[in-house]
């Protein structure tokens, strides 16, 4: 059965943090898991960014024992696009992308965009002072 | 010692040798100053970063009945209004209140682009300009005269800007995160113009420049034209010091150089590409322009806390690398002016020399020298006998 890797937003209630939700992803449905951005306010509510990797029924199953347990989990659907032939690569979107997605090429200076690095925080969107990058909806690619 | 009559003379031919800043960089790397100054008779340098004080003047000719135009929007963009009837002057940085990220920069891009302007202008009616309101459509091909004019361009060296504080700060030097979390850094390095010639030999008022995809002038030294900064032992300021006011024919530039720019929560700036060509006058004009990041020092301030005080100080070579150390913590860099397009202008300057269509100009006069900069200070009376 063929390996996927899928992006969610998973959304913590308050009382969720006595269980090792990770752990027993892990263990019991064997799915690698890749924090990509974590905000966990203690009282509150907590949210993850996480790519996970596995087969696609362990990772359905995975996703149904999270929503049972109170965690909301939403496919990652958005992507960030750049729109490469107008920008004139002044580097203003390298400042704050500290997933490495966007950096400058060392010798010519030139943008680099590598997408499976991008984490979707939208802070490209408003550095970018020639508002070239967009936010694309639609079904996380594979 | 070479004479700008003699290397116009090898341009004209055909015969002059013309290299980058950058590639003379290389160059040092085995050759003497003398033997540089012998081989090579010019060389270039460029920039293209926001440089917010810039402009345009326009005359956009006279309607029937004429107006004398006291209030003027262009794209819904205050355009100055207190010059003759049908003058105005277009700052790069004005904008649309009704919409704050389109401004100044973004009408004169349109213009350079050949797209039509909404004109609108009003005027009280005078006996001669007895009209009150027109509301038209321009484009540069429409209009007599519209020409950049930028009070202050091509900074000598620039601060590089980072945050201490615990808040996003959104500045001109883009967005500093928190907590000194990244860095920016906004000039060529080795390959800007005012870097390469320190002490402005060969640069001053009438030097034939590439501004903007076109050819213009320097014309004056630019507003907070500094000459006495701290200089490192290579003899470069470690931070902004002098600066061009510039001037280039619009109707001839390309939005491939000139380009608008919004800043989060700061406003309107435009990058403007400025070439400069640097006569190989001697072998003491090679010192200078074989100066590379190593040697190029700069201060890093902190935007965050008012007065910007310095932290530290690095060299592009360090900034370049894409991090530097300041107080004992390393930091992530980032440019936000284009190396990428200073060098691709450096490279279409050089084969514009190499091709005997571009001379260069001895300046008719020298920039001033001990310079130094005013505060404004508030002050509550005027003096006895004071002007109005």
């Amino acid at each position: 059965m063929r390996m996927v890797k899928r992006r969610y937003v998973l959304k913590f209630p308050p009382q969720s943090g006595d269980k090792p939700l990770s752990y027993i992803l892990v263990k019991d449905y064997d799915i690698r898991i890749n924090i990509l951005k974590a905000e966990v306010v203690p009282g509150k509510r907590g949210n993850l960014l996480l790519e996970l990797h596995g087969r696609q029924s362990n990772l359905t199953r995975g996703i149904e024992y999270l929503k049972k347990h109170q965690v909301e989990c939403t496919p990652l659907d958005k992507t960030i696009t750049l729109d490469q032939e107008k920008c004139i690569n002044c580097g203003n979107c390298t400042a704050v992308c500290f997933a490495g997605a966007l950096t400058m090429h060392p010798e010519t200076w030139e943008l680099q965009f590598d997408k499976s690095k991008c984490i979707v925080c939208e802070l490209c969107l408003k550095a970018c002072p020639l508002d070239l990058f967009e936010i694309d909806f639609h079904d996380d690619a594979e | 010692m070479k004479s700008y009559q003699e290397i116009n003379e090898k341009i004209k031919s055909g015969n002059a040798v013309v290299v980058t800043a950058e590639e003379v960089v290389a160059m040092a790397k085995e050759a003497t100053p003398e033997e540089i100054a012998r081989e090579v008779d010019v060389v270039t340098t460029a920039t293209f970063g926001a440089m917010c004080s810039s402009g345009a003047f326009i005359n956009f000719g006279h309607a029937d009945p004429q107006i004398r135009m006291e209030k003027i929007r262009l794209n819904g963009v205050p355009a100055y209004e207190g010059l003759a009837a049908v003058d105005t002057y277009i700052g790069a940085s004005a904008v649309n209140p009704d919409n704050p990220i389109y401004g100044g920069a973004h009408v004169i891009e349109d213009l350079i682009n050949g797209k039509d302007v909404e004109l609108e202008a009003w005027g009280k009616g005078t006996d001669c300009y007895p009209r009150k309101h027109i509301k038209t459509i321009i484009n540069k091909d429409s209009v007599n005269e519209i020409f950049m004019f930028n009070p202050r361009n091509a900074y000598q060296n620039y601060n590089v800007a980072v945050n201490t504080t615990s808040s996003t700060k959104y500045t001109y030097m883009g967005t500093l995160l928190p907590n000194l979390r990244n860095a920016t850094y906004s000039t060529s390095g080795e390959l800007s113009p005012l870097l390469n010639d320190p002490e402005f030999r060969t640069i001053g008022m009438g030097t034939r420049i590439f501004i903007g995809g076109t050819t213009g002038y320097v014309v004056w030294p630019g507003t907070q034209f500094h000459t006495t900064k701290p200089k490192n032992e290579f003899g470069v300021p470690v931070s902004n010091s002098a600066t061009l006011a510039v001037i280039g024919n619009l109707k001839e530039m390309s939005g491939e150089f000139i380009k608008a720019a919004y800043y989060e929560k700061y406003g309107v700036s435009i990058f403007i590409g400025i070439g400069i060509p640097i006569p190989m006058l001697d072998a003491e004009m090679a010192r200078k322009v074989m100066i590379n990041n190593s040697q190029i020092e700069t201060s890093v301030l902190d935007y965050g806390t008012v007065g910007t005080p310095k932290l530290g100080q690095v060299t592009y070579e360090q900034l370049q690398s894409g991090t530097i150390k300041v107080k004992g913590k390393k930091i992530r860099t980032a440019p936000v002016a284009s190396l990428a397009t200073a060098r691709r202008i450096a490279a279409n300057l050089k084969k514009e020399i190499q091709d005997g269509d571009f001379l260069v100009q001895e300046p008719v006069q020298m920039f001033p020298t001990n310079t130094s900069l005013k505060s404004l200070h508030e002050i509550s009376d005027k003096k006895e006998g004071g002007a109005l």
